[in-house]
């Protein structure tokens, strides 16, 4: 038989098999002689009532049994727990958006509400931006955040991922952890996204069935299909403070709040959100 | 009132065969003594059907291809006799240290936690086993005929209470003075044990039997009271209370290399059979270890590897370094020091391994190694309930090993958790080890029940800072004394025009102290081409610079 019989009848949709009306286009006799003394067994059609068969088998997805929905944590800012409902125990959620979006203040938040409910936690830190006295100022309970920085000053980029994606994969092997936050808030999108999808659905495989969050933060959404929650922020509104008056002094003015608009981009969840995007301010820590 | 005795047969090659067990199958010999007048101390039964004899010089010796030698190690010996009193501990508090090679129990009222006495003496001879010696277990009614059962016959023997005499009488009468093999009148015992030998030789008495059948009257003519006391020992008749020691709470064994070794995995090797050693002498006393030192005696100092960490440390700093993980004697060069600090008390040899390895991996000794010392500072298990609606965990163990590989990876002053320093000064925290104990014993006592999803009501988020490690340096355009635009040159990103600002806030500190510092904070909004974004301000007033310190997001 030939390539080129196998490549028509695929083409054409026919089955491998030979049919004895088209026997001569396939494959023609060159002898006469008899090739089987047996009689030859009778063909298959390919047939509605062959496949029907085949597929009574098979269960469709619509009747799949019902997965049981994950465990729902509070992200300790009322307002994105009232959009989300609260971050999936076991699933990989992303938070993206651009400098001075809050994106650090809604994963300290989550974090120290995390801590704050007696689970040890980690957070990777590609940057090593964190800054402690935001740590304490969120109300996190020191003692058990794991604060890994990766990365010397001058290390490059990439070395700085591959250190993060290497710490992920030990913390999620050794498990036990409330939840694990990646920061990557400082890294381009262009050395972001050399993260490879495998990798970020080895993550969520890591985490099924665990209780354990994985948060991811980044400047834009790297994570695919794979994040079961993307929530997006925004950028900053070009509005002065309130209280701000420009006659004021600038030495009495003080910063005491950041407004964040978040947006529910993608949920898998089966709880649906009452609106997709909220505002809620941020006080600073001085703010009382 | 039973008493068990647990002899080592040929203690010094027994001490050997137990740190290197390959050696078991072989003819071996020990030697002693300062070259080139070694000689041999003690040999197998192997080395002495092949004609090896102690007292041979260690030339004489290495002719024979089949012999396998080795220096005699007194460390090896002591970590035998510390795995014998372990041994006898497990079984009774009750323990005379009768010699090096020989160990006595008291074993009234253990019949009911161990079982009958031939099953505890099996059981001796089982745990003695697990420890890597190969002895020989007696049981009798008094000490001393229990150590002499165990000095004449191999493997296991019960003599039944009033059958002394008839067991013991086929016993030579050398049994009576074995050598002590320590103090410092060995050669003054030895002398007087050959003397009485040859009384009793020439008598003709040659067994425990015909010792034990003399006339007392007669002997006591002709050896005084020392001779009716043997008498009475050769018919298991003597008896005495034991003089329990107090075993010390040390576990250190220590293994001498004939070639040294430079690679890593080797060490390993040696490592995972003193881990093995160790754990098992502490599992006999119920105990784990918070705290493992190694120290390795190191060939030679003049061919350093000038890349090795340990290098670095030793001549950038002459004086004794000390921190939780490291321990460099610099009054001693030759020896490497190394502490592993364990968050809480285990006992998983494997464990012990791996991060032994991780730390020789981040800090090689830098020179080949001679000598191995392992010692495990000896703690309670830990006790810790467990309970249903305790918040989830890491494992210890497996918490351990894991901040061991990440600090591999990223550095160990680059993992822990945070502690905040009482100062004002930017920066002011420290990292320090990451540790489950504390947060597992207030979780358990406080007993507080996990929180599901409950949403945080009424509490507003706080706005975070992210730092910029270090700070960028910026040029500020001021038009006095507005701040008006604000450039970095290093990172394009943090420029702008200032849309809004807060500030300045002065703070300094520290102005006692050589590192003062003197700072004022603006909080400010820069818009670019990509939008508004806040950061923090710094001008540094001793230097004079303008720094990015953060951004808030």
């Amino acid at each position: 038989m030939s390539s080129a019989v196998f490549s028509t009848s695929a083409a054409q949709g026919r089955p491998f098999v030979f049919e004895t009306e088209n026997g001569s286009e396939v494959c023609p006799e060159p002898f006469q002689e008899q090739l089987f003394t047996a009689p030859r067994p009778p063909q298959r059609a390919a047939s509605a009532a062959f496949k029907d068969a085949r597929l009574a088998s098979v269960t469709p997805a619509s009747r799949l049994a019902v997965r049981p929905a994950p465990e729902m944590v509070t992200s300790g800012i009322a307002e994105m727990d009232a959009l989300t409902g609260g971050l999936p125990r076991g699933c990989l959620t992303e938070i993206c958006g651009p400098a001075s979006s809050g994106r650090s203040t809604l994963m300290l938040s989550a974090l120290a509400a995390a801590t704050q409910r007696g689970e040890c936690c980690a957070v990777v830190d590609a940057s090593d931006a964190l800054d402690p006295q935001s740590v304490a100022a969120a109300g996190m309970e020191l003692d058990r955040l794991l604060w890994v920085r990766c990365g010397e000053n001058s290390v490059q980029a990439e070395s700085r991922l591959e250190q993060l994606l290497r710490v992920t994969d030990l913390l999620l092997e050794s498990g036990g952890f409330g939840l694990i936050a990646l920061d990557l808030g400082d890294l381009s999108p262009q050395s972001a996204r050399r993260i490879p999808l495998a990798t970020w659905f080895r993550f969520r495989r890591a985490v099924e069935h665990t209780p354990t969050v994985l948060l991811a933060m980044e400047r834009q959404s790297i994570a695919g299909s794979c994040s079961s929650l993307l929530i997006k922020l925004g950028s900053l509104k070009p509005s002065a403070p309130e209280n701000q008056a420009s006659p004021t002094p600038t030495h009495v003015q003080l910063l005491t709040q950041v407004e964040i608009t978040a947006e529910l981009v993608r949920s898998r969840m089966d709880r649906k959100p009452v609106r997709s995007e909220i505002t809620f301010a941020s006080k600073t820590a001085w703010a009382g | 009132m039973p008493f068990a005795c647990i002899f080592v047969p040929n203690f010094p090659v027994a001490a050997v065969s137990r740190a290197e067990p390959e050696l078991r199958a072989l003819a071996l010999a020990i030697y002693e003594g300062k070259p080139p007048m070694e000689k041999v101390f003690a040999v197998s039964e192997s080395a002495t059907r092949l004609g090896i004899t102690p007292g041979m010089t260690k030339a004489q010796a290495e002719l024979c291809s089949e012999l396998t030698l080795r220096p005699r190690s007194l460390r090896q010996e002591s970590g035998a006799h510390a795995a014998m009193l372990d041994c006898a501990q497990s079984f009774s508090p009750c323990v005379e240290d009768a010699a090096v090679d020989t160990v006595i129990l008291d074993l009234a009222g253990m019949d009911s936690l161990f079982g009958a006495q031939p099953e505890i003496a099996r059981n001796l001879f089982r745990r003695a086993a697990e420890l890597g010696l190969d002895v020989n277990v007696a049981l009798a009614s008094n000490p001393d005929a229990a150590v002499f059962a165990a000095r004449g016959f191999s493997g296991v023997t019960v003599i039944p209470s009033g059958k002394e005499s008839e067991c013991l009488g086929s016993l030579p009468v050398k049994v009576l003075f074995a050598e002590r093999m320590e103090g410092e009148k060995k050669e003054e015992n030895r002398e007087e044990s050959a003397r009485r030998l040859e009384t009793l030789e020439r008598w003709g008495v040659r067994d425990l039997r015909a010792l034990a059948a003399l006339p007392e009257v007669a002997l006591s003519e002709r050896l005084g009271q020392e001779g009716l006391r043997w008498q009475k020992l050769a018919r298991g008749a003597a008896s005495r209370t034991l003089v329990p020691v107090e075993a010390p709470t040390i576990f250190e064994e220590a293994v001498e290399l004939e070639s040294p070794i430079v690679l890593l995995e080797p060490l390993a090797f040696l490592l995972n059979r003193l881990l093995e050693q160790i754990c098992a002498r502490l599992a006999s006393r119920a105990l784990n270890t918070q705290e493992l030192r190694l120290t390795l005696d190191l060939e030679s100092f003049s061919s350093f590897n000038p890349q090795s960490k340990i290098n670095n440390q030793q001549f950038s700093s002459p004086a004794t370094i000390e921190n939780q993980q490291s321990a460099i004697c610099s009054t001693r060069p030759k020896q490497f020091h190394r502490t592993l600090c364990l968050p809480l008390p285990m006992l998983d040899p494997k464990l012990f391994l791996k991060l032994l390895q991780l730390d020789l991996n981040a800090y090689p000794p830098g020179a080949p190694i001679l000598k191995i010392h392992l010692e495990a500072r000896p703690a309670r298990p830990r006790s810790a309930q467990g309970g249903l609606f305790l918040p989830p965990s890491p494992e210890p163990e497996k918490l351990e090993l894991t901040l061991a590989r990440i600090a591999g990876l990223v550095g160990e002053s680059r993992v822990g958790a945070l502690e905040l320093l009482d100062t004002h000064r930017a920066e002011g925290f420290r990292m320090r080890r990451f540790g489950l104990g504390a947060t597992q014993e207030s979780a358990a006592k406080n007993n507080q029940p996990r929180q599901t999803s409950e949403p945080a009501e009424g509490k507003c988020a706080v706005a975070a800072l992210r730092r910029f490690r270090p700070p960028l340096r910026v040029t500020v355009t001021m038009d006095n004394p507005e701040l008006v635009r604000v450039v970095c040159p290093k990172k394009k990103e943090v420029q702008g025009s200032v849309l809004w600002k807060a500030g300045p806030w002065r703070n300094s500190g520290d102005w006692w102290e050589r590192e003062a510092w003197a700072r004022d904070e603006w909080d400010i909004a820069l818009q670019n081409a990509e939008g508004i974004f806040l950061y923090r301000l710094v001008h540094d007033l001793l230097g004079g610079s303008w720094f990015v310190e953060g951004t808030y997001d």
